[in-house]
């Protein structure tokens, strides 16, 4: 059977994305920071859905491990899906380098530096599907999600020139954007609940997709014309307004 | 974030900053703050029990940890569901060892309220199955206890509302069955007298459990159907039941969208209500076999259905009384069809035995009535406790949203040993609802 490999398998995302390829009957690997916090997580799929699920300890930070950590994975797997990011209070990481610092390495280059080694893997075998989370919020600058949004628009950069790369290498990779979820994440922002998706919704939309074998996907489908919207306004009108 | 929630009544309705935790260290940092909270599942209790200004959601800590299926032993985070335990342990030939009749609670719900179930009178509530479990004290030590080991907070945990601290992991004993489907008895019963008899007649059933009309006078008075019921053997399974006998039900669900305006339940629409359930049962007594889903569940094919009540909620008022206070059965029930204050359903079921110091279920009979929130109806209730109280009996606190101190001090005489117990767990009385409050169980 195939093999997903979730990378940041502690958020809600990663939780949900991870039962959701176990139900359809794939080897789960779960990789996070934190390895111990995997373990129930395990257990749960192994007892749920009757698959095979490993834990493994994977810092996005820690470049120099990222080749041993994915040479280690046994089998190595047919789709990695990419979900760890961390968004911290803007405010406070716009006065705080190494907030700032951690964001950006954090969404942006261990993001790179692991997908790159995977698409080489994947490309020397002709085969496998990347899956990358990024966000909305990468679409377009704004003040309120300064240093998060700008690392999320190089992911999302990053993401669409990996598949113009590995289209004529037969490996498949596809952006996500979504736009609100509920997750630990944003717990403590209000919003508006008929634009908001639960982590399962997520989930379910993107193993869909995923089917499809689509590129760039938003969560739900009309976050692609709010988008739209949002980027068709002129910056000299942008730049006055609160967002 | 800070928003409106209510239990399952909806009412109260309170602002309350809810937040929730996915791992231990999480909840540790949210213990960690100086605020008061409580513990809070999937809401389903009715009145204000899991409410306050800050509560913390168990229903991301929701892992299965453990299942043998040779045994029967599961064990899995207080945020899991009954449903999903459901669809994992029916297929293996499990079940629950005792279930509500909704599956929408959390297994860290079921132990606080310490639910019963149609079987009480055979197999006690939901503690009598719990092999062990762990409690996070707001002093974040976190505590195995069981009948064994630390026992007085076992005692004080299982019924005991979240007062001692958050239940975070449960270990329980599983029902072995050979069919997933229920050899349902339905029998009419005229009265109240008659009704009783066959509970009488028919008390070695496992499942029992009767639906009352409470607006029938005279000669009808007490009008119901008692609904009996065994796990099914594959001897009693038809031949196309036979081919999967495990079988999970089909996911049927219709949601209620809106609250019906309050006037739409009067007098007039319970009593047609009630007759439609009464009468569609032609004959005396049908033998069937279901499925487990609409035998015990049969409210949550209807989601939000407590949307029905409109929009000032309801008051869900359940008692139990000993069994020699028959009398205040009818006292009780006269005086709701006197008051015409409706009720869609009206409960009756028989406890068992059971020694504990905060659980509801004791030996009696146990009535639950649904009353739409109107003018008046909360001093009505009142006039009911002292009925209550009178005949020795006493209130359900998951559902209760309204009673007052000395009303559950008389209906539980070890009151003072389990708030002995609480402030032993919880010395500075940080975990606290607005049930506990109302009650005096936390002030110190």
């Amino acid at each position: 059977m195939a093999t997903v490999l979730i990378l940041g398998a502690t958020s809600d995302i990663g939780v949900a994305i991870a039962k959701k390829f176990a139900a359809q009957k794939f080897d789960i690997q779960l990789a996070a920071r934190r390895q111990e916090q995997l373990e129930p997580l395990r257990s749960d799929i192994i007892i749920r859905y009757g698959v095979s699920c490993s834990v493994h300890a994977f810092d996005a930070l820690k470049y120099s491990e990222h080749a041993a950590f994915f040479n280690a994975l046994s089998p190595c797997p047919d789709v990695t899906v990419c979900v760890f990011g961390m968004l911290d209070e803007e405010d406070l990481a716009f006065n705080d380098w190494q907030l700032t610092e951690r964001m950006i390495n954090t969404n942006y280059t261990g993001a790179v530096s692991i997908l790159n080694l995977v698409a080489q893997n994947y490309i020397a075998k002709q085969k496998g599907t990347i899956i990358g989370i990024s966000s909305v919020a990468g679409d377009r600058g704004r003040a309120s999600k300064l240093i998060y949004g700008s690392s999320k628009a190089a992911f999302t950069t990053y993401l669409s020139g990996l598949r113009n790369k590995c289209f004529k290498e037969k490996v498949q990779v596809m952006t996500v954007k979504p736009g609100f979820v509920y997750t630990k994440m944003t717990e403590n922002q209000p919003l508006p609940g008929s634009l908001t998706s639960t982590p399962e919704e997520v989930a379910g939309i993107i193993y869909k997709a995923y089917q499809k074998k689509k590129n760039v996907l938003y969560v739900k489908w009309f976050w692609r014309y709010i988008m739209l919207i949002i980027n068709s306004i002129p910056e000299f009108q942008f730049k006055k307004m609160t967002l | 974030m800070k928003k409106h929630i209510a239990n399952w009544g909806n009412y109260p309705v309170v602002e309350s900053n809810e937040e929730s935790f996915s791992f231990p260290d999480q909840l540790r940092r949210l213990m960690d703050e100086q605020t008061s909270f409580i513990p809070r599942g999937n809401g389903r209790c009715y009145g204000d029990a899991s409410l306050a200004k800050r509560t913390i959601s168990t229903l991301k800590y929701n892992k299965i940890l453990s299942f043998d299926e040779a045994k029967g032993i599961f064990a899995c985070q207080s945020g899991l569901t009954l449903d999903q335990i459901l669809e994992v342990i029916v297929p293996k030939g499990w079940f629950l060892p005792v279930t509500p009749g909704t599956k929408f609670i959390t297994v860290g719900g079921a132990v606080a309220s310490d639910v019963h179930g149609k079987n009480h009178h055979i197999d006690g509530s939901f503690s009598n199955h719990i092999l062990e479990m762990d409690v996070t004290l707001s002093s974040r030590e976190i505590l195995t206890c069981s009948p064994v080991m630390n026992p007085d907070l076992f005692e004080a945990t299982c019924g005991g509302m979240g007062l001692t601290g958050i239940i975070t992991r449960v270990s329980f004993q599983l029902k072995k069955m050979e069919t997933s489907f229920i050899r349902q008895k339905q029998i009419k019963a005229a009265n109240l007298e008659e009704l009783i008899g066959l509970f009488e007649t028919h008390q070695y059933y496992t499942y029992s459990v009767a639906w009352i009309d409470c607006l029938k006078k005279g000669a009808h008075f007490g009008r119901s159907i008692l609904l009996l019921g065994e796990h099914a053997l594959l001897t009693d399974l038809s031949e196309k039941q036979k081919q999967d006998p495990l079988r999970l039900p089909r996911k049927k669900q219709i949601n209620f969208p809106f609250n019906l305006p309050a006037w739409v339940l009067n007098a007039f629409t319970v009593k047609a209500f009630n007759y439609l359930f009464y009468t569609k049962n032609f004959k005396k007594e049908i033998n069937r076999v279901i499925s487990y889903e609409p035998f015990f569940y049969p409210l949550d094919a209807i989601l939000h259905w407590n949307r029905g009540y409109g929009k000032n909620g309801f008051v869900q008022y359940q008692f139990v009384l000993p069994l020699e206070a028959k009398q205040g059965l009818v006292e009780i029930l006269n005086r709701i069809s006197d008051k015409g204050l409706g009720s869609f359903l009206a409960v009756l079921k028989v406890f068992g035995k059971q020694e504990s110091i905060i659980s509801f279920p004791k030996e009696g009979y146990t009535l639950a009535l649904d009353f739409p929130i109107r003018p008046g109806l909360l001093a009505f209730l009142d006039e009911l406790d002292l009925v209550v109280l009178r005949y020795g009996g006493r209130l359900y606190m998951s559902k209760d949203a309204r009673m007052k101190p000395e009303v559950l001090e008389t209906g539980y005489p070890d009151l003072g040993k389990f708030k002995d117990i609480v402030r032993k767990y919880n010395p500075d009385g940080r975990i606290h609802s607005l049930q506990s409050d109302r009650l005096f169980l936390t002030s110190n």
